[in-house]
């Protein structure tokens, strides 16, 4: 990789990204992080970072690591997730964790394919209760005021003037032309368009001062979240129980009333597979050349849906960026500044 | 033809947008954990010097520009173009009046310039952060007015028109800041 050859002439790069001050700053937070869940009766958990099965999300892309030891390839964990409800699912109570995560192909100012997760999950709770314990959290770490929450849908009528509930693909790429240049940027589906829009005009104005709980998601993107049925507009329409938390217009965590039917969640996996088998043959027309072969197949975590069918309790969990907290708490303008080595020093 | 993904843009590099030749100023990642990826860019047309700012799709692939950066000296200008000289291989290029656009008020005969160039046709003319010009004309300052404070025009042998301290006289060489068109000092040597 060309940056990597510059990087070696200079000589200076061998040393941390962070300060000392930093890194201090990251000891003293991850040790008030596992005081705060201490009181609490939370108990940490260390799972394994790699896993025979991943992640189906076609918008998460993880790192795949061959061992001698297996034909087939394991994968580094995206979130600590899957794992942690098979401890669930096997009856541990509320149980929180500190780990690394990674994603292949995400770098950039406000991300780094290795990065520090902390995930939680809250027995027989709902998001909403799960939201005030964030809260507290935030409150304790950033000296912010009290979080407020608020509707996706409120925030696409406040910032944009539509429901995002019930747009298409061509009235939302029309609000996007009036705000953004996208030349002709084709995207796969309205939630790839409501993204546009969201990470775009509205995002950048969330959290001032406090965190901003966005709630009501499309159902679209419920991901591993419940959903439930909502009168908005008029329109009955169904919405996920998933919540992200936003701090000076940065996305901080997204956490769910867990999704605990199995066969909804086999339901959800084949959707996933579905889009990802599309964008894969979509890659295949772009450039001609690739194989068959290098389309993408990802195996579906047996383990996860096996463990749903024995029973995973009602809970509530969340995942929170660490770095991003840490960068927010100290005021810094970039992760690289916060990690002891980013990507391209590691 | 190149071209260079998403992955690749950092600022610098220079691509090709809507016909024109631009160079990346710089480059957000931008994606929801869960959502869509994007690359919010910023960049600057290399032929209007306008800044752009666009938002492509993360792995979308866009057509490199083909534009480089040459040290070349200036040799002299017929009205229409300005001559440029590549001093290791003697060969000429004439650059026209957009390329060469401010610059052409500091260009003096035999200085160094760097010479963008664009499928080999100068794109813009950038001459050196400092360059030093005799004074062709001035009202003469009071004899002995060495304080600062009064500030008259000069015109330059190349057709520039700065604003120098009352002291400085015709004939005398100075050195200006082509970035902001200010007056530094005297040269060194007048």
């Amino acid at each position: 990789m060309a940056e990597h050859e510059d990087d070696l002439v200079e000589p200076d790069f061998w040393r941390p990204n962070a300060d000392w001050e930093t890194i201090e700053a990251r000891a003293r937070l991850l040790r008030s992080v596992r005081e705060f869940f201490y009181h609490r009766h939370v108990i940490e958990v260390e799972t394994p970072l790699l896993s025979q099965g991943t992640i189906t999300d076609p918008h998460i892309s993880p790192l795949v690591v061959n061992s001698p030891l297996s034909s087939n390839p394991y994968y580094l964990q995206t979130s600590p997730e899957y794992a942690m409800k098979r401890l669930l699912a096997s009856g541990a109570g509320s149980i929180f964790q500190i780990a690394k995560a990674f994603r292949s192909d995400e770098v950039g100012r406000k991300h780094n394919p290795e990065f520090t997760l902390l995930e939680w999950y809250r027995l027989g709770w709902d998001h909403l209760q799960l939201i005030e314990e964030v809260d507290n959290l935030l409150v304790e770490c950033l000296g912010c005021g009290r979080g407020d929450t608020v509707s996706y849908y409120t925030l696409f009528q406040q910032y944009l003037e539509i429901n995002p509930h019930c747009c298409d693909e061509n009235q939302l790429r029309q609000v996007a032309e009036r705000h953004i240049n996208i030349g002709d940027m084709a995207l796969a589906d309205t939630d790839a368009w409501l993204d546009l829009l969201f990470s775009h005009c509205i995002e950048p104005h969330l959290g001032q001062g406090r965190p901003t709980f966005v709630v009501e998601y499309p159902h679209s993107q419920a991901a591993l979240a419940q959903v439930k049925e909502e009168l908005i507009d008029g329109e009955r329409v169904h919405v996920a129980k998933r919540f992200e938390v936003f701090f000076e217009g940065l996305e901080l965590a997204n956490g769910y009333h867990e999704l605990t039917d199995p066969k909804e969640q086999k339901r959800r996996f084949a959707v996933d597979q579905e889009k990802l088998s599309l964008s894969g043959s979509q890659c295949l027309v772009d450039q001609g050349s690739i194989d068959q072969g290098t389309a993408e197949r990802r195996p579906v975590d047996q383990r996860l849906l096996a463990a749903m069918e024995s029973g995973l309790p009602s809970c509530a969990g969340v995942a929170l960026g660490i770095d991003r907290l840490l960068m927010l708490m100290l005021g810094k303008d970039s992760l690289s500044e916060v990690l002891v080595f980013d990507f391209y020093k590691a | 033809m190149a071209t260079y993904s998403t992955n690749e843009f950092k600022a610098g590099l220079k691509v090709m947008l809507e016909g024109d030749p631009c160079a990346i100023i710089e480059n957000e990642f931008v994606k929801p954990g869960k959502g869509q990826a994007f690359n919010r860019v910023k960049l600057r047309n290399l032929k209007t010097d306008k800044v752009w700012e666009r938002t492509f799709k993360s792995g979308e692939s866009i057509e490199a520009a083909d534009v480089l950066e040459t040290e070349l000296q200036y040799l002299y200008n017929d009205g229409e173009f300005w001559y440029f000289m590549d001093t290791e291989s003697f060969e000429q290029i004439g650059a026209d009046k957009q390329a060469v656009s401010n610059s052409a008020q500091w260009l003096k005969e035999e200085a160094m310039c760097t010479v963008t160039l664009w499928d080999d046709v100068p794109l813009r003319v950038t001459t050196p952060n400092f360059v030093e010009l005799e004074i062709v004309e001035t009202d003469p300052g009071m004899k002995g007015d060495t304080a600062s404070g009064g500030s008259k025009p000069a015109n330059l042998s190349t057709g520039a028109v700065v604003r120098v301290p009352l002291f400085v006289q015709i004939g005398e060489v100075i050195r200006i800041d082509t970035r902001t068109g200010e007056y530094v000092s005297r040269a060194k040597d007048s």
